[in-house]
């Protein structure tokens, strides 16, 4: 039986259609839903549809940047700042980018061959928040809150942050050819507090790792982080490499 | 829902979630866009979505409803190709073609937006998501950067179209 399709025209229709989120496929940019909705391999009964939702503002207002949910991936790699764009610039390909949403990012369920969400290592550094609506209402909870959360039961509306002002360094690493998914991502960003560090890119999410932000030792990356194996890399190399990334980023904040 | 294929208007009936590249190959039977991976990874289902590059494997038929899209056919004929078409024609940058209406509409979408003269590197960004498994980039780049300086010469030995080919649109073969 083919899919119910809903598709609203405002945000508060889409978050009335989505309820709980119970029994509905949310449907952003759809690179990962095509896929597997046109091999059969998903068979969603209501789809939910948000490309006239108008979830797709992008502003910086008062030094807080404020990103729609259905924001392209390759709207990012143009602005709004050089963290986010340095990581988007890396997601997919030129037309993948233009389809594939920030709001998708943040949710993409696990990969079997490759790791997705590359952009929760900017945000996590970022110290971006998501704001969702789903059952129990409205709410904005730190990105690796979000993560970990029951994301099925949540719609996306916006994910927003105090634009960064000091030290930052972005290592990603890939096999070289194009469209490569991430062997490891990591993010660095310093304010006033101290440094926020976000992994991405070695398993099912991104994560914070806190005891890298108070020891900054590259080593204790592995405290906070259990890398998978999959298509892309083993979890010993990812292993590896991620304290030698996790190494440069700090050098690289700590030296500017 | 409504597209506009080529500059025709198109009354389509596909299921909402099909996707756009089996709604032009299938319901439409324009087959230039190949279903190649048809998972947004090789690049030859490429088409324009009102000017833009996008997968049309990736893309559902009702988020581009309204939409003008422009496939390989919409470009030129055989006897006035556009100055990709020519290039890629003279330069011999298509072998067997299949990735050829993909790197083609990509290419033209890179020479619109730049307005000029491309350089290699902004070729290598614009067609970074399209496979050839002939692997003849060598000369698919070069004919892109021809093009984009409007280094085209004039093609004089395009087959004749009255050459009788025979019909090879069988539903659901990728080619």
């Amino acid at each position: 039986m083919a899919a119910e399709t809903l598709v609203p025209n405002s945000a508060d229709e889409a978050a009335q259609l989505f309820g709980d989120g119970d029994g509905v496929t949310v449907f952003g940019g759809g690179t990962i839903l095509m896929p597997a909705i046109a091999s059969g391999r998903l068979k969603p009964a209501r789809v939910l549809l948000l490309h006239r939702s108008g979830l797709d503002g992008l502003s910086i207002d008062g030094g807080i940047v404020r990103i729609g949910a259905m924001v392209s991936v390759g709207e990012l790699a143009e602005g709004p700042d050089d963290v986010l764009a340095r990581f988007a610039r890396e997601v997919g390909d030129l037309e993948v980018r233009a389809s594939a949403t920030v709001g998708g990012n943040v949710c993409a369920p696990p990969g079997q061959e490759a790791q997705r969400g590359d952009l929760g290592a900017p945000l996590i550094a970022l110290g971006a928040r998501v704001r969702s609506i789903g059952g129990g209402g409205e709410r904005t909870e730190p990105v690796e809150d979000f993560l970990v959360g029951d994301r099925g039961a949540r719609l996306v509306l916006e994910i927003e942050y105090d634009r960064p002002s000091g030290a930052w360094s972005a290592q990603t690493m890939r096999r070289r050819h194009a469209r490569s998914y991430a062997i490891a991502n990591v993010a660095i960003c310093s304010n006033a507090d101290g440094i926020r560090v976000g992994v991405s890119g070695i398993g099912p999410t991104a994560v914070r790792c806190r005891a890298v932000e108070q020891s900054r030792n590259a080593d204790d990356v592995l405290k906070d982080v259990d890398p998978v194996d999959d298509a892309v890399a083993s979890a010993e190399y990812r292993r590896k490499m991620l304290t030698v990334l996790v190494r440069r980023a700090l050098d690289e904040v700590e030296s500017s | 829902m409504r597209l506009t294929v080529n500059g025709i208007e198109q009354e389509i009936t596909s299921p909402p979630l099909t996707a756009l590249l089996h709604v032009l190959r299938d319901e439409l039977e324009i087959t230039s866009p190949k279903a190649g991976c048809q998972q947004g990874g090789c690049g030859t289902c490429t088409v324009l979505v009102n000017g833009e590059p996008r997968r049309s494997c990736l893309t559902a038929v009702v988020t581009v409803d309204g939409a003008s899209i422009t496939t390989l056919e919409g470009l030129g004929e055989p006897e006035r190709l556009s100055p990709v078409q020519a290039a890629f024609h003279n330069r011999y940058a298509a072998q067997c073609g299949f990735c050829t209406p993909g790197m083609i509409l990509a290419a033209t979408a890179l020479i619109e937006r730049t307005g000029g003269p491309v350089e290699r590197d902004d070729v290598l960004d614009a067609l970074g998501g399209h496979y050839c498994r002939c692997t003849g980039y060598v000369k698919i780049v070069d004919a892109v950067m021809a093009a984009s300086r409007g280094e085209v010469e004039p093609v004089a030995d395009v087959p004749s179209s009255e050459a009788g080919e025979p019909d090879v649109l069988v539903k659901g073969s990728p080619a």
